[in-house]
């Protein structure tokens, strides 16, 4: 379905949602700082622009490599006489990108900033404990190994040409970055809070978690609207360079996003006030995120009743699973990274399959190829991250020695107070 | 029991992977690929269970 050169329309469209990616990863860091204690709100903020920057020439030296170029020959198997692309087969450092051809090019980019925004997520469950240096190394693996194979698979490999060589519609659907973005970074996120474990004095002797607020719901919400904002950018050019969508595409995209995250955030909304008799700020600015995430794998080819569908089960779905996740599994996420982006995501991804249609093309099997790519992700990208990162765990330790946490780690990694106006912490657990 | 898991994980994907490649009319490979997403899932449980807190150790 890769379209390749754009038309000079859909190229000019597809750089203007490039550039709103950003706001994204602003967002996405605004929420993680506000869901995490004061005492280590510095080095949250910090640690997402030290990230963005570890995966950013991780994936140039190396993912960009794997991911490949649109229009550019990739590494294939044959299988049955059916061609598997399963390795992109590009120089390091962009070396062989034609820069006159602005579908190459835009590309690469959208490579890039899905680089950065996967390796933002895990940050989240891995708040008030994670060293800095250990999550930039951590991003710049996934970043160089994990994410550019599974979206090469997903955008031109073997999961992208299943319609093609077995008539599953029109082969694996990830326009938004539904799988290759979220999934692969909600996944690395719950490898990370198993390796990390949870942060001191979150479970009792019971094994009953302790509430630990987030220390500033205003950038939290904040971060929802920039969020939004570089949403749509993402789901637009991502369904222009890998669906062949068209301007109105990109529009009906924006639309389905747009009421996928508000559907979600009334779904959060409701259904905390019922559970708990007030609304739930965090649940329900999770939930927004929410919509966005699981409306983006099909956006631009869903009917706009579809969108709310999805996002009203989006919602619920995260509502009962950061519960589900804290108390039964007894898993300490403090942003809620693996609720939002990972099963989220793999709820978009199958919902795409349900409800994506393809004007002048049969959709029939289309839930098949969208299973297949699930079952990926669950059988290779989380098996894959998980032992990356513990190997990584048991070179170095990634999380900080327990006196740095009880200090807060704006003390301790960065030796300044992001409140230094504040007086120090009285919860001394 | 987690690598058990991670290894259910692997084996479910490659069920799939080869149902895809393998096996032609939808009843049989439907039936392949929702039995390798099962594999997956009992996966999925021993990895949680090998992961859950126990009672009475306070962290």
């Amino acid at each position: 379905m890769s379209p390749h050169p754009l038309s000079e329309t859909s190229a000019l469209a597809c750089l203007v949602c490039l550039l709103l990616t950003p706001c994204i990863a602003a967002g996405l860091a605004l929420i993680n700082t506000g869901l995490g204690r004061s005492r280590s709100a510095a080095h949250s903020i910090l640690g997402a622009l030290c990230v963005v920057g570890a995966a950013a020439v991780a994936y140039a030296a190396i993912g960009s490599c794997w991911l490949g170029l649109a229009g550019h020959p990739g590494h294939a198997l044959m299988l049955e006489g059916k061609s598997w692309g399963w390795l992109g087969a590009e120089a390091p450092f962009f070396l062989k990108l034609d820069t006159s051809d602005a579908t190459a090019v835009l590309t690469a980019l959208f490579g890039l900033l899905g680089a950065a925004l996967a390796a933002l997520i895990p940050l989240s469950s891995g708040a008030d404990r994670w060293r800095l240096g250990a999550s930039c190394l951590s991003a710049g693996v996934m970043a160089g190994v994990t994410y550019p194979l599974f979206a090469h698979w997903a955008w031109r490999g073997w999961l992208q040409t299943l319609g093609r060589n077995y008539g599953f519609g029109q082969g694996f659907l990830d326009c938004g970055g539904a799988a290759s973005i979220q999934c692969v970074g909600g996944l690395t996120a719950l490898a990370i809070a198993w390796i990390l474990g949870p942060r001191r004095g979150k479970y009792n002797a019971g094994a009953m978690p302790v509430a630990i607020p987030g220390h500033n719901i205003v950038f939290v919400v904040f971060g929802c609207f920039l969020a939004w904002a570089g949403w749509i950018g993402l789901d637009g050019a991502g369904a222009t360079l890998f669906a062949g969508a068209g301007v109105s595409q990109i529009a009906l995209g924006a639309l389905n996003a747009t009421l996928g995250a508000a559907a979600s955030a009334l779904t959060g909304a409701v259904l905390t006030r019922s559970r708990f008799g007030r609304c739930d700020a965090s649940l329900t600015a999770n939930a927004w995120i929410a919509g966005l995430v699981s409306t983006s794998a099909g956006c631009a080819f869903m009917p706009p009743l579809a969108g709310i569908l999805i996002g009203v089960a989006g919602g619920a779905l995260v509502v009962f699973a950061v519960d589900w996740i804290e108390l039964k599994l007894t898993i300490d996420d403090p942003g809620g990274a693996i609720a939002v982006h990972a099963l989220n995501g793999l709820w978009g991804l199958l919902a795409a399959g349900w409800f994506a249609r393809f004007p002048g093309a049969s959709d029939a099997g289309q839930t098949m190829a969208q299973t297949a790519g699930i079952a990926t992700l669950l059988g290779f990208v989380l098996p894959l991250t998980y032992g990356l990162n513990r190997l990584q765990n048991r070179i170095r330790p990634q999380r900080v020695r327990p006196e740095s946490e009880r200090q807060g780690l704006d003390l301790s990694e960065l030796g300044a107070s992001a409140y230094p106006d504040l007086l120090t912490h009285t919860d001394d657990l | 029991m987690r690598w058990l898991g991670f290894g259910l994980l692997v084996a479910g994907w490659l069920l799939v992977i080869a149902a895809l490649i393998l096996l032609a009319g939808a009843p049989v490979q439907v039936a392949f690929v929702l039995a390798g997403l099962a594999v997956e899932v009992l996966g999925l449980v021993f990895i949680f269970r090998s992961h859950l807190i126990p009672r009475r150790s306070r962290v």
